[in-house]
């Protein structure tokens, strides 16, 4: 110790701790002034919508704010919930075959081709989905309006060019695929080999390993992963995207925001507000159902 | 349900490396064996043969034969699954599954394989399992809670009664005590001398002591050098293995002029 008898030696105060723990305050406040101005920015923007004339708001001359807004906000839910139906099965069966089935050779290729596919522009995937997928749909759509017309929810008319809300969804499922493969893939990978090997000790086949053991040691992961995937997605896909049925947010927003002035700009802003405040929500929500049975997580 | 393993000429690979060469060995039920050996030497490599989970690992394999009372366990057409239930397994890192509780824990592996089974002879499988495991009286308030809030010596116990609720013919044990503190690995020691009444165990250990103490045979297992295969060098009773054994090689072990 080079520190004279009776003087309390100074802590040593280091460069790199120095900067690290300042870069790292740094960068955490500004994600939090970013995410204020933002809010700040719509809700200033948003307020006149909410106060303006409502026929003013749009071309479509809703009632109020609300009417406006609400088939616009339950069209962003609906979509992403059908879009998810449809990719979250498919991804988690194609990680599971990667990580517990294939033989390792196949497994590296399978998952080069799955981040090949993950770096894919969203665009594209829009774009093949009004000029591809939304037209040959058709056919498919009248056949369920007349087969399963007598339904309500089925009954026609089926819309002519095809961009549906459910084409909307499909084309959005086959866009965060990829994405949602390879971070399901990656959460399946780090299962403990403590786990899978207690389970088959006691005499699992390997369905049953991958139940015991694989997926509940996944679960907050994939949900993670689900969130993650459908935010920026939905808003760069629903650009593209024009419908008869209950519109985006964030198409909408992409749609009009060229042709709109004075008080359509402050709607669209409003909108985006509400979008704003779903993701959060829908976020909060995840964390919780996360959260939920942390004790049973394995975290301690 | 106690059953006799014999390894007979039993060579272990991984991949086309040999890892194991030319073990026979005969394991009477109802007792404990130890093995004891250097790191490297091949024993846990050997012990888990004996349930057939050194095959999930891609490329390794085994040839020769090991016999559970007269069955070839790697006989054509034996399903590795039916195998690892008869022969149970604890792991030298307590393993409850963290998502299940304690009670969930005990019976994860009766409900394999769409095992039906009425809430009344679960509860009962459940505490007589907890009890066969010394865990009982610390659980049977929580059955509920997390298994993973256990400490490390009551969830190696919980992972115990995991594996006897399943009711196998062998228990296998991978140094099951070295993440644990003296007074949890006494609770397991004491443990294993009850569940010896019942079945066949094999320990693998690090800890002579342990081995001295517990087991009623021993198998010192050593190899020439780094690279090379691992041979069983002498199996006999524990006294005389500690005591008199025949190769100097176990002397030299068990001494500590190994090396």
């Amino acid at each position: 110790m080079t520190a004279a008898a009776g003087n309390i030696p100074k802590p040593k105060r280091r460069l790199g701790d120095l900067v690290f723990s300042r870069v790292s305050v740094f960068a955490g406040i500004l994600i939090l002034v970013v995410l204020a101005a933002v809010a700040v920015f719509l809700t200033a923007y948003s307020l006149p919508a909410f106060f303006a004339d409502p026929k003013t708001l749009s071309s479509s001359q809703p009632t109020s704010f609300w009417a406006y807004v609400a088939p616009l906000a339950f069209g962003t839910v609906w979509a992403a919930f059908l879009a998810l139906l449809i990719s979250l099965p498919f991804s988690i069966l194609v990680a599971l075959f990667v990580t517990q089935y294939a033989p390792r050779r196949l497994a590296t290729i399978f998952g080069y081709i799955i981040d090949i596919l993950a770096a894919v522009p969203s665009v594209v995937f829009g774009l093949w989905g009004i000029v591809v997928l939304a037209p040959s749909i058709v056919p498919v759509y009248t056949w369920i309006s007349d087969a399963l017309g007598w339904i309500p929810l089925f009954s026609g008319p089926v819309a002519a060019d095809g961009r549906t809300i459910l084409t909307a969804a499909i084309v959005l499922a086959i866009m965060i695929l990829p994405i949602m493969t390879a971070m399901c893939r990656e959460v399946f990978d780090q299962t403990p080999r403590l786990h899978i090997e207690a389970a088959l000790a006691l005499g699992a086949t390997r369905w049953e390993m991958v139940k015991t053991a694989v997926l509940p040691f996944g679960r907050p992961g994939i949900i993670a992963a689900a969130m993650l995937v459908l935010s920026p997605a939905q808003v760069i896909s629903f650009a593209l995207f024009h419908s008869e049925n209950p519109n985006t947010i964030a198409a909408n927003i992409a749609l009009n925001y060229p042709e709109s002035s004075g008080i359509q700009v402050n709607a669209l802003m409003a909108s985006g507000l509400i979008l704003f405040v779903i993701t959060i929500l829908v976020n909060m929500l995840a964390r919780w159902i996360v959260r939920r049975r942390a004790a049973f997580s394995g975290a301690n | 349900m106690s059953k006799r393993i014999e390894a007979i000429g039993l060579n272990i690979y991984y991949g086309s490396f040999l890892a194991v060469e030319n073990v026979n060995m005969d394991i009477k039920p109802r007792s404990i064996t130890a093995l004891i050996g250097p790191s490297g030497c091949g024993k846990s490599t050997f012990l888990r043969t004996l349930n057939r989970i050194h095959e999930i690992i891609p490329g390794a394999r085994v040839d020769g034969k090991v016999l559970l009372d007269g069955d070839d366990l790697y006989g054509p057409g034996v399903d590795p699954v039916l195998v690892r239930r008869q022969v149970g397994m604890v792991f030298q890192r307590p393993n409850p599954f963290p998502t299940m509780s304690i009670k969930e824990n005990v019976l994860a592996g009766v409900k394999l394989n769409n095992k039906r089974i009425s809430r009344s002879d679960a509860d009962d499988l459940v505490e007589s399992s907890l009890r066969g495991a010394n865990l009982w009286n610390e659980v049977k308030d929580r059955l509920d809670a997390p298994g993973a809030g256990l400490s490390g010596g009551q969830q190696q116990r919980l992972c115990i009664a995991r594996t006897i609720a399943v009711k196998p013919d062998v228990v296998l044990m991978d140094e099951p005590c070295s993440a644990l503190d003296p007074i949890s690995t006494l609770a397991i020691e004491d443990l294993m001398q009850e569940l010896k009444k019942e079945y066949t165990i094999v320990i693998v250990t690090h800890n002579m002591q342990q081995a001295s103490r517990v087991s009623d045979m021993t198998g010192f297992f050593n190899i020439a050098g780094t690279g090379k295969p691992g041979h069983l060098i002498e199996y006999a009773d524990t006294a005389k293995i500690f005591s008199n054994p025949d190769k100097a090689e176990t002397e030299d072990y068990i001494s500590g002029r190994f090396g």
